[in-house]
């Protein structure tokens, strides 16, 4: 026995084995009923454009970590999420070429010029929706209505109410099912909170950012004359508040931050929809929020025990 | 009822089952045994024996200057073989005494304890514990003499018995209260003597209800002392920790628990004080637990200081072929080994043998935050990082590293890092070199 040498290696010497990769694939999970929603909702061309969206940002993410060098992080799951997400912000009949324009504009230029997974200041996929509509507005806004599986156009909830349309709305319970037009990934209510409770479950998630997004989105919608449950329940805010403002790297750490952030993005988001120029605010008012991360970190650190506040 | 705890902590599972039921055992009495003179950041002693020296059990051997300075005894009788550098557990090497045992167990002590300690002086008390050599058996080693005469203008209203044990596989706190409770409480009686303390309070997580049975049992005669569980939780037995749980107060940042009137003593360091004021027993000896998987036999084993972790794996069965990591003290904040080689200290609660769970890369941090939900000290340890990984000290002590005790909460649920300790220390070094300047 004397001669046996033994590992030299700080502790702790137990952990729990959680890895990047397992969180990630947890959230890919998550977002699966909603695919699967979005697929039965507007048919085999939202499975199509998913695909290319998902095939694009992991072939992007490789291409480019070989041409620098980098470590291939492929298999880590960061890319098929932000994949994922790009194509649950996408309207259904949205061109296939725009999945690699997409990616372009998420995995190289939001994520992987920044620094990488852990590094990105912008939610990639939101960084790629917004490069879209920037760029082609008319494709971003073409719509189909629930069920129906070719093109066919057609107004979501938050257009009818922006163009004041004189159109029906939605019942309440067809928008918390998803029974309407909209994004490939945002029109189930039901289906997306199905998977964010995997991922408040496994701590993937907290409740910070969804609730005080979801919260100040009803909050402000009523102050600007708006139905709060309409606000909450149409476009892309549940999307949004459980998926995509929770996004662990652009978001803030703190419980106290991450509040803060939530009721930013549901403040701006009601604030869009009401004056701004596009009927939808949520990838928008993420985006901005995203920039105050860091602001916002540095002034919500938990209290620090034997002290009266956490501010360092 | 809802037990007493702090904010934050983690959950590892406990890993007691294969040791809490075994009885605390006499390890052989070794044939050779190395006592360190240093290491670990602590104080030199000087060496009051030469090579070829008879020494008796319990025998002075060595001591040193200033305040904080405690000596160490013969833990057998024999000759001391030689005096020289070897590995010790804390990492890196100091000097140290070797004895070659005679076998006889001749003890240099008995009959000197003082006949009603609890009557003793305080300052008596105090002198006998740190000339026993009492450091804190929790692992830290710090003088128990040094916490039981607080800095001028604090006074000492509760003494703590730190029984938390919350590191996983340690049961030797655990066994010592089911098997000598009389012994922690008659300890307790006397540190609050010494403090002049008006109550007593044993913390034992609730994953040890024996334990707190058998302690409140035994002071049931004394109403201020009482035997309180908190939840078992990492890391509940870290000073601050165990104050705040058992009694609501917080020490305050870079404060001492006696800034709020509060000593807190290991268990077995209660004991230890027993013995050495009652009996004038040295600290030679020390309840073990040698566990985990890679361990054939584990056992709760009563140990020389100074016996080699190599001497009692064999007493254990061995190692099984798959361990790769042997740690002292617990898994979370135990320190790594290279060698069994090594001999137990005072501080040695356990001898813990894993197998290897593979060299993974690290990350980048993707800020997931659950490090902030588990610091027990309400730190951000994620952006203590990313401070630490640029360099940026200043940063890094205004986001308050130099609250940080390592407990490596932080670590053991991070999904991108396992060094994130390694970055603490590193600023801690680096703040401390700039402070000096």
């Amino acid at each position: 026995m004397s001669e046996r040498v033994f590992i030299l290696a700080p502790g702790p010497h137990v952990g729990t084995g959680d890895s990047v990769a397992r969180v990630m694939w947890r959230v890919n999970i998550a977002l699966l009923p909603a695919l699967a929603w979005g697929v039965w909702s507007f048919g085999p061309a939202a499975l199509a454009l998913t695909a290319a969206c998902v095939a694009s940002c992991m072939a992007v993410e490789a291409l480019v970590e070989l041409l620098f060098g980098r470590a291939i992080t492929v298999r880590d799951g960061s890319a098929v999420v932000t994949g994922l997400l790009l194509a649950f912000n996408l309207p259904p009949g949205a061109p296939l070429w725009f999945a690699p324009v997409g990616a372009l504009v998420a995995i190289a230029v939001a994520k992987l010029a920044f620094g990488g997974l852990g590094f990105n200041i912008f939610n990639p996929a939101l960084a790629a929706r917004a490069f879209l509509m920037a760029s082609y507005p008319a494709r971003m806004t073409s719509w189909r209505p629930y069920g129906a599986w070719d093109a066919v156009s057609a107004a979501t909830p938050l257009g009818i109410l922006k163009e004041r349309l004189d159109l029906p709305l939605p019942s309440y319970a067809d928008l918390f099912l998803g029974r309407v037009g909209g994004c490939i990934g945002e029109t189930s209510a039901l289906l997306l909170l199905a998977g964010a409770v995997l991922l408040l479950a496994g701590r993937d998630i907290t409740w910070h950012t969804p609730a005080s997004f979801l919260g100040a989105l009803a909050g402000m919608s009523l102050l600007v004359g708006a139905d709060p449950l309409l606000a909450v329940l149409a476009g892309g805010a549940v999307l949004g508040a459980f998926y995509m403002a929770t996004d662990m790297v652009t978001a803030p750490l703190s419980g106290g931050g991450r509040l803060v952030f939530g009721a930013g993005c549901g403040i701006i988001t009601a604030v869009i929809r009401r004056w701004g120029g596009y009927p939808e605010g949520v990838c928008y008012s993420i985006l901005l929020m995203n920039a105050f991360t860091p602001l916002i970190d540095r002034c919500t650190q938990p209290r620090r025990f034997g002290s009266r506040r956490g501010r360092g | 009822m809802r037990l007493k705890t702090f904010r934050g902590g983690v959950h590892p599972p406990d890993c007691k089952d294969r040791t809490r039921d075994l009885p605390i055992r006499r390890a052989a009495l070794p044939a050779r045994v190395i006592i360190p003179l240093g290491g670990g950041g602590k104080a030199r002693l000087r060496p009051l024996v030469e090579p070829g020296r008879r020494v008796l059990t319990g025998e002075k051997i060595a001591e040193g200057e200033g305040a904080r300075a405690v000596p160490v005894h013969a833990s057998i009788s024999g000759a001391v073989s030689l005096i020289g550098e070897t590995p010790v557990p804390y990492g890196g090497t100091a000097p140290a005494v070797e004895i070659e045992g005679d076998g006889r167990d001749e003890k240099a002590w008995e009959g000197t304890g003082i006949p009603d300690p609890v009557r003793a002086a305080p300052s008596e008390i105090i002198a006998r514990i740190r000339e026993a050599g009492i450091v804190g058996l929790g692992g830290a080693e710090f003088p128990a003499h040094v916490k039981l005469s607080p800095p001028p203008g604090r006074t000492i209203g509760h003494v703590i018995i730190n029984g938390a044990e919350c590191e996983p596989y340690l049961t030797a706190d655990d066994r010592l209260m089911r098997e000598r409770p009389g012994d922690v409480v008659a300890g307790a009686r006397l540190l609050m003597r010494a403090t002049g303390a008006a109550r007593a309070t044993v913390g034992i997580e609730s994953n040890k209800r024996e334990a707190r049975e058998a302690v409140a049992a035994a002071a049931r005669a004394f109403p201020e002392i009482e035997a309180v569980l908190v939840e078992v939780k990492y890391p509940q037995g870290a000073e601050k920790q165990l104050i705040r749980a058992l009694l609501g107060r917080e020490v305050p940042s870079g404060g001492l628990p006696a800034d709020v009137g509060v000593v807190v003593q290991n268990a077995g360091t209660a004991v230890a004080v027993w013995e050495a004021c009652a009996l004038g027993k040295p600290l030679y000896e020390r309840v073990v637990t040698v566990s985990g998987p890679s361990v054939r036999e584990p056992a709760n084993l009563l140990v020389r200081i100074g016996t080699t972790f190599a001497d009692l794996l064999a007493q254990c069965g061995g190692l099984a072929p798959d361990a790769a990591l042997l740690i002292m003290g617990g898994p979370m904040m135990g320190i790594a080994q290279w060698t069994a080689e090594v001999p137990v200290v005072k501080g040695t609660s356990g001898i813990i043998a894993l197998p290897s769970r593979g060299i993974p890369a690290e990350r980048p941090c993707i800020r997931c935050g659950l490090c902030l939900t588990v610091c027990p000290m309400g730190l951000s340890p994620s952006l203590i990082r990313r401070a630490a990984e640029r360099g940026a000290w200043e940063i890094a002590e205004r986001y308050g590293v130099l609250d940080c005790m390592e407990c490596g909460a932080c670590a053991y649920v991070c999904t991108t890092s396992r060094g994130q300790v390694q970055h603490y220390k590193r600023a801690k070094m680096e703040i401390g070199k700039r402070g000096k300047r």
